[in-house]
């Protein structure tokens, strides 16, 4: 078996017990990086060097005795979370040549660990977007079909995951961006609840709805590293001070009793057959573990997307004010004046989703429009929340699908911004209720496209989520399942 | 229609984004079927319901106002497309 295939647990153990060294595993990632990479652009950057500088250094560490979580596993970092002296594009033009003079608190905490770190993954720019098709570096492929998007906005992180580029990744979620690639991908992705991981060092999109959280190959290499970045961090006040579980504990435990609401509003018209009955084949397949299932009510999910695309683009328009060509990024030559320079600036540093959703978003707070528009959303949201309180009053997970489709073709839903907003439908309403989410794969497609399942739970209830992923995923082998790609074609 | 290309315009001056004719004409056709799904919203009722701007429940974080360590003035200009003297540079405001 090729080091690069294995988990962090496994490795782990390997490292423990002195099997292997962390530059093993680097080169053989490295390796494997140089094999497929040509075929899944997964990354913006890749840190060879420096990679396999960190791993030296991480050798020394377990030579020391000094082992712990992390150490000496390559890892793959979406280019929206800021990496000392390492350029984070966000997928865009106007922060091509940005270098951060800083560490995001994630990758703080994660180096506490010394592990590697091989890239910056694509994204769609700004993380605007359910395809990685808007990211100014080029279009990131489907290990599993490389005619297909790998998902998105964390298309780079999945489509790495699942090729075996890297070990493990992190993704962010504003509206679904690392559940549904996941999905796309056949991998496992959380978004932990809001204010569960800072967001100090992440690129802002919409900041009431951002959230970092693990990508991985299985159950326990996402509970292991939901444990490293989870906590209260000072730099970000919107972090919420509640003590960090042992994410890891929980797994194993038995699920007899569990009670699990299936919410009959995300069985929609449009809905792949394919995702329905990969969805009732796991509700069955919980049921044989002792857990109970009843259908539930979420009246309100209709309004999810329109709430999501009122919300997210007026927190970016804001957000986004700040690329100006003044303190940092992309600066237009030849202007005249000021005002000129921050519109010639900004129209040529951000692509056609980033501006179309600074339009929208500006619009819905202008004068005259924000009671109609914003107001209206941030009301019904309210409702969508109401919605999940009410359910967790008698269950204690949701089961629900995590896209409508398997990954779709490349080019698809481009030159239609509605149809692709609306693949995160499903995703969307666990951000505006600010509930933690995990998809686990769950199915193949009849092309052979893997199909993920969606657990939602209460606040702070990420315990629950990863007990569920993990008695799923202990008892089906769809996780095991790898891309036919590269070398393993022939 | 609901959105004019005038519309547009004005939008665009307000985000301080530039588009041409063309672009304009496309993003008013698409911020319109966009905005017409929006509609839905208003069969609503939500008089009487608290807007959610945040899905937490913490509202003003303070701290004590002591000076802590920051990111030092020469790291703060690194990315700076221009700068002189320790300041960010733009170009000139104030007409001659």
């Amino acid at each position: 078996m090729e080091l690069y295939r294995l988990t962090i647990h496994e490795l782990q153990e390997m490292l423990r017990k002195g099997e292997v060294t962390s530059r093993d595993i680097t080169e053989s990632v490295f390796r494997r990086i140089e094999e497929v990479e040509g075929k899944t652009r997964a990354f913006i950057t890749l840190m060879k060097e420096q990679g396999l500088k960190q791993a030296e250094m991480a050798d020394i560490r377990i030579k020391e005795g000094k082992l712990s979580q992390l150490t000496g596993i390559p890892l793959a970092i979406k280019d929206n979370m800021c990496i000392k002296g390492i350029k984070t594009t966000c997928g865009s033009k106007i922060l091509e040549n940005y270098i951060p003079p800083y560490d995001g608190t994630v990758i703080e905490r994660l180096k506490e660990h010394m592990p590697v770190f091989i890239g910056k993954t694509n994204m769609d720019e700004f993380a605007m977007g359910s395809s990685t098709e808007t990211s100014y570096f080029g279009v990131t492929h489907n290990p599993w079909d490389i005619e297909r998007i790998p998902g998105g906005s964390s298309g780079g992180s999945a489509s790495a995951v699942a090729a075996d580029e890297c070990i493990a990744a992190l993704g962010s979620d504003t509206g679904g961006s690392i559940r549904q690639p996941a999905a796309c991908c056949g991998i496992v992705g959380l978004k932990p609840t809001y204010g569960r991981v800072s967001r100090f060092g992440l690129v802002a999109f919409a900041s009431s709805l951002d959230q970092i959280g693990p990508m991985t190959k299985d159950v326990r290499d996402c509970s292991i590293l939901l444990s490293v970045i989870s906590g209260h961090d000072k730099l970000d006040s919107t972090s919420i001070d509640v003590e960090v579980a042992d994410y890891e504990k929980c797994l194993g435990q038995d699920i007899k009793g569990l009670k699990i609401g299936v919410p009959r509003e995300y069985f929609i018209e449009g809905i792949a057959p394919d995702v329905v009955k990969s969805l009732w084949s796991a509700v069955k397949e919980l049921e044989k573990l002792g857990a109970t299932y009843k259908e539930v009510s979420l009246p309100h999910s209709e309004h999810a997307v329109a709430v999501y695309y009122l919300i997210a683009p007026a927190e970016a328009s804001s957000n986004l004010a700040r690329y100006d060509g003044v303190k940092y990024g992309h600066r237009a030559s030849g202007t005249k004046g000021l005002m000129d320079m921050y519109t010639q600036t900004r129209s040529e540093g951000f692509g056609q989703e980033v501006k179309r959703r600074i339009m929208l978003g500006t619009y819905a707070l202008s004068a005259g429009y924000y009671d109609a528009y914003y107001k209206k959303a941030s009301q019904v949201r309210t409702l969508i929340k109401r919605d999940f309180d009410e359910v967790f009053k008698e269950c204690d997970v949701l089961l629900t699908p995590t896209a409508p489709t398997p990954a779709f073709k490349i080019g698809e839903k481009t030159d239609d911004p509605l149809q692709m907003y609306l693949s995160d439908i499903f995703t969307i309403p666990a951000n505006l209720a600010g509930i933690p989410g995990i998809s686990i794969p769950c199915g193949f497609s009849r092309e052979g496209l893997p199909i993920g399942l969606q657990l939602l739970g209460k606040h702070f209830d990420e315990e629950k989520l990863l007990q569920v992923a993990y008695a799923f995923e202990r008892h089906t082998d769809y996780h095991l399942k790898k891309p036919v790609i590269g070398q393993d074609a022939l | 229609m609901k959105i004019t290309k005038q519309e547009v315009d004005k939008v665009a001056k307000l985000a301080r984004l530039g588009f041409t004719e063309e672009e304009k004409e496309k993003f008013a056709s698409q911020l319109n079927s966009i905005l017409v799904y929006f509609d839905n919203l208003g069969e609503l009722d939500t008089r009487g319901i608290e807007p959610t701007s945040h899905a937490s429940t913490i509202s003003n974080v303070f701290r004590d106002d002591e000076v802590e360590s920051s990111i030092s003035k020469e790291d703060s200009l690194l990315n700076a497309p221009d700068s002189k003297r320790g300041c960010f540079r733009v170009p000139r405001i104030i007409e001659r």
